[in-house]
């Protein structure tokens, strides 16, 4: 039978320790972890009254509100109209979900006939040897473009969060140095370097095999893609940014990315008219199982792959050091 | 291998758990590296290769780094290093 404890010998049991956790009373990590706790914001008087002041000049004396109607009308209309394009977009959406066929019902088409769809004649229709990229890239290639949006508005949110705007002549003052631990990495580290140099380019030649054979085999370009991502971020912990920043700036992700969105949104948007309208596309698709076949599968994944791996690597960086 | 499967299964669950009971943040992210190794591992059992190479790109390898740089961004790994010169 179980005895009644004292209060301070019940308070060292595990049984009281996991009652508090689980209630939330007790944080097992304060005062455990080293933590800096984060100063309180504050503001000076002198900044409000600059602040109220600046935001009375910009009205008064650039915007000049008094002799341009334009501008009021427009700030008045701007708020209006967005609040008719939030209606207007949540009724379309809620109008096609409503169009929708019932969730969890079993006689769905999704859930009888797609995937008996996809399973036999995926290979027919798609020619690439492995469904699942076949339904990936093919069938519903508009999500995997939405995806890639997706990852592209997360590097721009990084960038804009993590980004120091350093102008050029404060770059020696006490803030950067801190916050720019570049000074810091390990410049002559012999068996990292050894090791990156041996294990590096494996690393990529694996990535883009496996972005190149997504249709044939496992893999494809997301996966293929943070492979490489991973090589790059090896690549720059061993030799430093020196030696990466002669090969990949953000001029180069801004670029290589730029294009490979466009591209697939190209290659996309074609298919996807030549396909509403009952064209003949016109894209051949190979004899499966062939390296250059499956139509725009192979593009498709060369495109994905570049975007995912220089949002890798660009996320590390940011993180890293915040400008590249 | 039912019997492999089943070991592997029981260590993803000790990972789970001991993740959110770890002190120090830096063990915590070392497990939770290895929840993701494991899991690829149980995809190749469950036959989807494609997922398997996904998540040992992405959960073990880039994840974990940024995890790294986070603490180390907010100060969290100072600690240990204090350990080891005492």
């Amino acid at each position: 039978m179980s005895r009644r404890l004292p209060k301070e010998q019940y308070e060292h049991t595990l049984s009281y320790r996991v009652k508090e956790w689980l209630k939330g009373t007790k944080d097992p990590f304060l005062g455990n972890v080293e933590m800096k706790p984060q100063k309180e914001f504050q503001e000076d008087r002198k900044t409000i009254v600059r602040r109220d002041r600046e935001k009375k000049r910009l009205f008064e004396q650039i915007y000049d509100i008094k002799h341009n109607p334009e501008i009021r009308i427009f700030r008045r209309a701007y708020n209006i109209f967005s609040v008719l394009f939030c209606l207007f977009l949540v009724t379309m959406l809620l109008l096609a979900v409503s169009d929708l066929p019932k969730f969890g019902n079993a006689s769905n088409p999704v859930n009888n006939e797609v995937a008996a769809r996809y399973i036999e004649n995926g290979l027919q229709e798609t020619g690439a040897v492995n469904i699942v990229t076949g339904m990936i890239l093919d069938y519903r290639a508009f999500d995997t473009l939405g995806e890639s949006h997706v990852l592209f508005v997360a590097t721009c949110t990084v960038l804009i969060l993590l980004r120091l705007d350093g102008d050029k002549k404060g770059r020696s003052g006490v803030g950067y140095v801190m916050e720019n631990d570049r000074i810091y990495e390990p410049k002559n580290d012999m068996i990292l370097q050894t090791v990156a140099r041996i294990v590096v380019p494996p690393i990529f030649i694996f990535g883009i095999y496996i972005i190149l054979c997504g249709h044939l085999g496992p893999g494809g370009g997301f996966s293929g893609g943070a492979v490489i991502g991973a090589g790059l971020i090896l690549y720059l912990n061993a030799f430093g940014f020196a030696k990466t920043e002669r090969f990949f700036t953000q001029k180069t992700y801004r670029r290589t990315s730029f294009c490979a969105l466009a591209c697939y949104a190209l290659c996309k948007s074609y298919s996807f008219y030549t396909g509403a309208n009952h064209l003949e596309s016109g894209i051949p698709l190979g004899t499966p199982g062939a390296i250059l076949s499956s139509g725009l599968i192979l593009i498709l994944n060369i495109c994905v792959g570049i975007v995912v791996a220089g949002t890798m690597y660009t996320f590390y960086v940011m993180f890293r050091k915040g400008d590249y | 291998m039912q019997i492999f499967t089943w070991i592997l299964m029981g260590f993803l669950v000790v990972c789970a758990v001991s993740v959110s009971f770890s002190r120090n943040l830096l063990n915590s992210i070392l497990i939770f590296m290895s929840y993701s190794l494991v899991m690829s591992v149980i995809w190749i059992l469950l036959e989807s290769p494609d997922l398997a190479i996904t998540e040992a790109a992405v959960g073990a390898g880039i994840t974990s780094v940024l995890f790294f740089i986070t603490l180390k961004k907010i100060h969290a790994i100072m600690k240990t290093e204090d350990d080891e010169d005492e």
